[in-house]
């Protein structure tokens, strides 16, 4: 089928590419169906764009591009919602907030977006942490990490 | 609005696996202590909210200057 993103134009994507975000995400609660689109082949970044609204299109990344040792425990009922198998089915973004130059741009580990590979059910978590700097982690390319 | 009043100490139970106590006042602290099922997502309403804007401001990007840079 053919969407309409934000920043690509009009992109093809695979019916059975389509994620679904059974409560939407936090602040668009009606938006629940978006493709994942990789911006290019040499980047850590993607476009999840929704499916139905052009203007609805994020910016995400890899977390492990910004911060190599980003980790946190998916809650069960998490697990549960998203019909979670095995771990290697389970793919982490954060979303960005792009600002005019990448020193001031960030990301949100904060609430990052889980997304079930198999089943293609996804949502935004929202951890359970005090560390509220990241819910807006600078952008630079992890020294000490990969930028894969 | 439901509202009860209570003494440090003391606890409210919303039905019949959740309990609230008020642990500590202190002038315009209140310190809260939960017993809920860990399913139960307990977050501060900011802290939503947050997340909630940063969203928001996420979809205010128009274009992908900043990642020329990467």
């Amino acid at each position: 089928m053919n969407i309409q993103t934000k920043f690509l134009g009009a992109v093809d994507v695979k019916e059975e590419a389509i994620i679904t975000f059974p409560e939407g995400i936090p602040g668009f609660h009606d938006e629940t169906q978006f493709a994942l689109i990789p911006l290019n082949e040499t980047s850590p970044f993607l476009v999840l764009q929704s499916v139905k609204t052009e203007k609805v299109g994020f910016m995400v990344a890899t977390p492990y591009a910004f911060k190599a040792d980003y980790s946190f425990d998916l809650p069960q009922d998490d697990v549960v919602q998203l019909a979670i198998e095995q771990p290697e089915d389970v793919f982490v973004y954060g979303i960005l907030t792009l600002k005019d130059t990448l020193v001031e741009s960030t990301i949100n580990l904060l609430a990052p977006v889980v997304i079930n590979e198999k089943t293609k059910l996804a949502k935004q978590l929202v951890l359970p942490t005090e560390d509220e700097k990241l819910l807006r982690y600078p952008i630079k390319k992890a020294a000490e990490g990969s930028a894969k | 609005m439901l509202v009860l009043t209570r003494k440090p100490g003391e606890t409210l139970m919303l039905g019949e696996d959740i309990q609230v106590k008020i642990i500590s006042v202190d002038g315009d602290q209140v310190k809260i202590g939960i017993d809920a099922p860990r399913a139960l997502k307990i977050y501060r309403r900011e802290v939503y909210e947050a997340i909630q804007q940063e969203n928001k401001a996420a979809l205010e990007a128009s274009d992908l200057r900043a990642l020329k840079e990467w």
